[in-house]
């Protein structure tokens, strides 16, 4: 149990947590449902290495982003835990 | 030997084998099904192979592969168990006929993995469960709460695994020319070795070997004809050119008067063929046949673009108003449902450490999206071939693909107007699937080629269909036998009882697949909304907020699979619409009720007990110390049953 962390200390850490993962379901939410659906048509009018940026953002723009989104989660949330000397890897 | 040398000298040897077979069909002319059964042999032999050298009988082991999966691994073979079938070889076709409509799998199949990875991965991890519904047990107390988590895993999982089946005959039957049935059946042996013998330490290692071979064959065709048309090798990269070259020959042929004349031969058709059917003027056993012409031959009268003024293809055209609305229902519906999935949350009990857990999401999204990323790809690349080689030639000259594939019976080319000359509608698609399995052909490979994809969708049909059945039979006999009917059962026994469970379920689903049922494609998208439902709102309260209880879980759970189940049927077969939704969208009610329903009655009734609270705050944190050691495969394994006794 990560009993060393005092209540002040937990108070932190899952707050810059929830912080982060608001921010993320954020992006997550405007590039999927708004750029890549409700206003793709709009974008079609602009072109991205060739592509409509309409249909770019939604067949690559988006998944790109949520490839990014994740590793960045993955590398903040894991730097966190040594910055509050939880290590699993002993 | 370290997994990367096992793994490099895995995927050296294959390519090694394939390009030997690719010089005995070029030297000695090895005939095609010589290709197809050396494939198929080799492919099934290896998966063989590692459920031996795997074998277990320790629980750990034998249910979560030990927790020691390293995050990269884990990831390979997530990405193999959540591509099927579907994903290897319909997706491309789906994009090629839906167009941007379409997108809403690729965005919702992929997206999903966000909220897996920020709401729920890491803290099933940190949990250490076997299986879900066993988080649901625990989390909520009680047996009432597993057991819904019992049934929704069963429903979800099995009628996907019906399809991967399927999935597995077709190809077999298409490739090597064995019966379909019979390829169902040969198919059970690849799954049933892994998971019988070494349940999921088994799986997840053969999924690995399995997601190399997928990922493999599925870039080395569309990336060789990127070469061919534009000398890059990045179809990714290229194909945006190809969407406007596209879309300006999808005006043109609308406009074109002999592609109107064929169109207008077709719409004639459908609309005989349909007075027909309403007037019932047809022998019996007849109407199957007559619906699917009628339905080919409407296809075929609808012209590429909207209109005549139209400006872009349908192919481009963003849908707008109640289309939209069900492009965005649909994508939220299988995001959610990809973060519900038992058999894809199950993978992430398997890493060592709860921080191996997160970056294995990321690993097993950016695996996905290697193909996710290529198959609209496959879908432009498609039409450009259509488009620009197919449509104008002569009907007694046309490309290599199509003579070949045209007895497969996907596609037909029919001369409408007698002229000759083949139209864009003279090109009658009866399965889109042509598109992955006609690539190698139309980027003038060799057959290996060819070969090589027939055993990339037999591995993405294999994998996904090991990780299904394994949660089916962990499901039943460690949620159910084990912890609800008899909780003193030896670990023996519970292993034999899955081991039986995992023959009888496997079986099942084989039988189920020879009757080549036309629902089970439907039923997969509905599977889901159903997950996303039934697991997605409990699971996410159970780990976010320490007040939701057992009331609460059991009402959202509950309420949440049934009005989707109702929704479904209803829209289904009884005409019930509700905001004009699609039936394969019928989620998008589901989930937010069950979070409301999971609120409301948790509030109305007592707190769960302070332990469960405190059990609740206590996976937001990671424990230090906690690393699980890498694996081993040398004999002196203790994995291998030191301390148990063998059951095998």
């Amino acid at each position: 149990m990560s009993e060393h962390l005092t209540a002040e200390q937990k108070r932190e850490y899952w707050a810059y947590n929830l912080r982060l993962v608001t921010i993320l379901l954020v992006i997550w939410f405007v590039t999927a449902y708004l750029i890549s659906g409700l206003f793709a048509g709009a974008l079609n009018r602009y072109t991205f290495l060739g592509f409509p940026l309409g249909y770019y953002m939604a067949a690559q723009g988006s998944l790109i982003i949520f490839v990014i989104e994740i590793a960045v989660y993955a590398r903040l949330m894991n730097k966190k835990d040594l910055e509050y000397g939880i290590r699993e890897e002993g | 030997m370290s997994l990367r040398k096992i793994f490099t000298l895995y995927t050296v040897s294959f390519l090694v084998v394939t390009v030997l077979l690719g010089i005995a069909e070029k030297a000695f002319g090895l005939p095609n099904r010589w290709i197809g059964w050396i494939f198929m042999g080799l492919s099934l032999g290896i998966y063989i192979v590692i459920g031996i050298v795997t074998r277990t009988s320790v629980a750990d082991q034998y249910y979560v592969a030990g927790r020691n999966v390293p995050a990269i691994y884990n990831g390979m073979a997530t990405g193999s168990d959540w591509m099927s079938a579907a994903s290897f070889i319909s997706m491309a076709g789906s994009l090629y006929a839906l167009g941007f409509a379409g997108l809403a799998y690729v965005m919702g199949w992929t997206g999903g993995y966000l909220l897996l990875a920020v709401l729920l991965g890491p803290y099933l991890r940190r949990f250490g469960a076997y299986t879900i519904p066993d988080f649901l047990g625990a989390r909520y107390g009680g047996n009432a709460a597993r057991i819904v988590g019992v049934v929704a895993a069963i429903t979800c999982s099995f009628t996907y695994l019906i399809a991967q089946v399927t999935g597995v005959g077709l190809i077999v039957s298409r490739f090597i020319g064995l019966d379909f049935k019979v390829g169902c059946f040969v198919g059970l042996i690849g799954v049933l070795f892994c998971s019988v013998l070494g349940g999921m330490r088994s799986v997840t290692w053969t999924q690995v070997a399995q997601y190399i071979i997928l990922i493999t064959s599925y870039l080395v065709p569309v990336v060789v004809l990127s070469w061919r048309i534009f000398s890059v090798p990045v179809p990714e990269l290229m194909y945006g050119k190809l969407l406007q070259r596209n879309s300006a020959r999808a005006v043109e042929i609308t406009r074109d008067p002999q592609e109107k004349a064929t169109r207008a031969i077709w719409q004639t058709q459908a609309d005989e063929l349909a007075a027909k059917l309403k007037a019932g003027d047809f022998a019996a056993g007849e109407k199957e046949k007559l619906t699917a012409d009628q339905k080919l031959a409407a296809q075929q009268a609808k012209a590429p673009a909207a209109s005549e003024e139209a400006k872009v293809s349908n192919y481009l055209a963003v849908p707008t108003g109640n289309k939209m609305w069900n492009f965005l229902a649909l994508t939220f519906c299988l995001m959610v449902g990809t973060a519900g999935l038992p058999h894809i949350l199950t993978r992430y009990y398997t890493t060592p450490s709860v921080r191996q857990a997160r970056t294995s999401v990321a690993w097993s999204l950016f695996f996905i999206f290697l193909l996710y990323f290529t198959a609209p790809a496959y879908a432009a690349f498609a039409r450009y071939e259509v488009y620009d080689k197919l449509v104008g030639t002569r009907v007694a000259d046309l490309p290599r693909w199509v003579t070949l594939w045209k007895p497969a019976g996907l596609f037909d080319v029919v001369d409408k107007l007698k002229d000759g000359v083949v139209q864009f509608a003279d090109f009658a698609i009866k399965s889109t699937d042509f598109i992955v399995l006609a690539t190698p052909e139309i980027a003038k490979l060799p057959f290996v080629i060819t070969g090589l994809v027939m055993a990339g969708g037999l591995a993405a049909a294999l994998s996904t269909a090991d990780g299904l059945l394994l949660t089916i039979a962990n499901a039943i006999s460690h949620d159910l036998y084990y912890k609800v009917i008899d909780p003193k059962a030896s670990l023996v026994k519970r292993l034999a009882i899955t081991k039986a469970l995992l023959v009888i379920t496997a079986l099942i689903a084989a039988f189920v697949a020879t009757f080549k049922l036309a629902i089970i494609v439907e039923l997969v998208a509905w599977a889901f909304s159903l997950a996303a439902a039934s697991f997605f709102p409990a699971l996410v309260l159970g780990i976010w907020w320490k007040r939701a209880n057992r009331p609460g879980a059991l009402a959202g759970m509950l309420l949440g699979f049934l009005l989707t189940l109702y929704y479904m049927i209803g829209s289904r077969f009884f005409g019930v619409s509700w905001f004009g939704t699609a039936t394969i969208a019928s989620g998008v009610f589901g989930i937010p009720l069950g979070f409301l329903a999971i609120w409301l009655v948790s509030l109305a009734t007592k707190a769960p007990p302070i332990d469960v609270q405190t059990f609740v705050t206590n996976i937001r944190y990671p424990e230090s110390g906690k690393r699980v050691a890498p694996p081993t495969f040398g004999r002196k394994d203790p994995a291998m049953g030191g301390a148990e006794p063998s059951a095998i």
